[in-house]
């Protein structure tokens, strides 16, 4: 009995829980599948037909889009490594006691929420606001400067919603290196360059890719902020895809639109899963 | 010379630092800046003077007040639900060797690393094709659904690092498995499964693209705002907005310094 109790207790734990995934994540990935290759309209019903055309007709009509929403997704990600590589290494190397201290400020976006911060530098980069007005006025900018609505504007935007995403798996790739190591190579005739570079730069990598994943797939799939700062020079797929679902309730196509973004992302992802094992991209996601 | 170089290199990065930290400030000071404001018009977009009437009137727009306790309401249920279910994982990954644990770790880190942009439209595809209408419940399965593997991933941090040699002790003592659990295990537990709770509260509450998704018309915080901003946004959502900043830092700061003193004393 009690043997039978010890085999059954880790699923009964699991069951609600693993349930909850399955019937709400997994199934209506399905559904969305599904969806994608059906015809009709929202007023007669929709029809699983096997419609793979949807794909072909939608991706054709929005490739502009896509691409665009993978390079914006690729040049944030890009900033960032530059941007947040050398505050993790600060913090990994010389933040001292203060390490915590330092991650917490890096994080406090975070306790705005997303929609209140992406408004905030509306309000920043407005033709006649905060910012841009004064700097006008003193002559630093032209007259007719403008930011907003531009493709500079909206990668700024992504950039700064998903900062903290890259910096903390750096940080913690950093965290892990021995100082040994690096001494050794000191030790050995390496310059400080030399030894960041054939040391220091590998022995991050893992945290970096963590960084380019947890900032490449919101980034690329984001409309918030192309929606706020941008224009229609900087439509996103992500706002393609949200219309399309809210508002025209053209639900084959925005699901076709929708699985060909995940499949895109998801099979980076899981190539890079793959060969670093599941665990250890887990492992720093969670922290 | 060697050490001179690396110090100011050091240096460099300490005043990068902290400017990147000014950055990512900035439109946080903004937000709780306009709070303060006194705007003529409707437009909250230029600094026109000092008051703190809206502080007094924070609550005087029903709409946005509903919208706040509605947000509220589901971050709370989110917490608790996405709580026990994502300790039974976590617990259960943790402690227990099992068939099927490599399968729950893959489900659970595609659901961490998919866009929420999919997440959500495929919900609604489902909640489309069943025919259940969106609402607040379907936002509530929703939240619970992205929240319970961070959950279940901080739980099961804690659980790896548990000493099984207090559950031996708990059994010589003549403690059953149910009492071990609830005496000893589970009060060990409390701090990370409290973290856990407050992580899924968080992400709760500041979710914006999958209640936009499964909501329908249904209007939390970030979706009131997300409408108000094409006729203008009234100080009040700058002053909730601040509250729930201040809040949230004020929690995260305490919990903290117990933490810290929790480790002093062990």
């Amino acid at each position: 009995m009690d043997r039978v109790k010890r085999t059954l207790a880790p699923y009964l734990l699991v069951l609600p829980g693993g349930l909850w995934l399955l019937l709400f994540f997994a199934v209506p990935m399905v559904t969305m599948l599904s969806l994608s290759l059906q015809e009709g309209d929202v007023v007669n019903g929709f029809v699983f037909t096997g419609h793979w055309q949807n794909y072909v007709e939608s991706i054709a009509d929005y490739q502009t889009q896509l691409i665009r929403s993978l390079v914006y997704g690729a040049i944030t990600s890009g900033i960032l490594i530059v941007m947040s590589f050398p505050v993790a290494y600060w913090i990994a190397f010389y933040g001292g006691k203060r390490k915590a201290t330092y991650l917490f400020l890096i994080l406090l976006p975070f306790f705005v929420s997303f929609v209140l911060r992406t408004i905030s530098w509306r309000m920043l980069l407005t033709d006649d606001g905060v910012l841009l007005h004064p700097l006008k006025e003193a002559g630093i900018l032209p007259d007719d400067f403008q930011v907003l609505g531009s493709a500079t504007a909206v990668i700024a935007g992504l950039v700064y919603s998903f900062l903290p995403f890259m910096v903390l798996p750096i940080y913690v790739a950093l965290e892990r290196i021995d100082p040994r190591v690096v001494e050794a190579a000191r030790d050995l005739y390496a310059s400080p360059i030399t030894s960041f570079r054939k040391v220091v730069f590998p022995l991050a990598l893992p945290g970096v890719f963590a960084g380019v994943l947890m900032t490449f797939v919101p980034a690329s799939s984001d409309y918030v902020n192309s929606e706020l700062l941008g224009s229609s020079e900087t439509t996103m797929l992500g706002q393609v895809i949200q219309s399309k679902f809210l508002s025209s309730s053209d639900y084959p196509s925005a699901s076709a639109l929708s699985f060909t973004l995940m499949a895109l992302l998801l099979a980076g992802i899981f190539a890079y899963a793959r060969s670093l094992g599941t665990e250890d991209v887990m492992k720093v996601a969670a922290r | 010379m060697r050490g001179r170089f690396r110090l100011g290199g050091a240096q460099v990065m300490h005043a990068y630092t902290w400017l990147l930290i000014g950055w990512l400030v900035v439109p946080i000071s903004v937000m709780i800046l306009f709070g303060f404001n006194d705007p003529s018009g409707r437009y909250n977009q230029t600094w026109q003077g000092f008051t703190l009437k809206w502080y007094g009137e924070v609550f005087a727009l029903e709409a946005l007040t509903d919208a706040l306790v509605m947000s509220l309401i589901i971050a709370v249920l989110t917490a608790l639900i996405a709580g026990a279910l994502g300790t039974g994982i976590g617990y259960a990954l943790g402690r227990f060797r099992f068939r099927g644990s490599g399968g729950l770790n893959l489900l659970m880190f595609a659901a961490i690393s998919s866009p929420e942009l999919v997440m959500g439209s495929s919900l609604l595809s489902m909640f489309v094709s069943v025919g259940i209408s969106p609402g607040p419940v379907t936002i509530t399965i929703a939240h619970v659904m992205f929240s319970v593997s961070f959950v279940a991933i901080v739980v099961r941090a804690r659980v790896m690092t548990l000493d099984r040699s207090l559950e031996e002790a708990a059994a010589d003592l003549g403690a059953s498995g149910w009492t071990t659990f609830w005496k000893v295990i589970f009060p060990i537990l409390l701090p990370a499964i409290f973290s856990g709770v407050m992580l899924a509260f968080a992400l709760s509450i500041d979710d914006f693209v999958i209640t936009n998704f499964t909501g329908g018309t249904t209007q939390t915080f970030p979706m009131w705002i997300w409408g108000a901003t094409r006729v203008g946004l009234p100080p009040q959502v700058n002053v909730m907005g601040t509250m729930i900043f201040v809040g949230g830092v004020l929690i995260a700061v305490i919990s903290n310094i117990r933490a810290g003193r929790r480790r002093v004393a062990a």
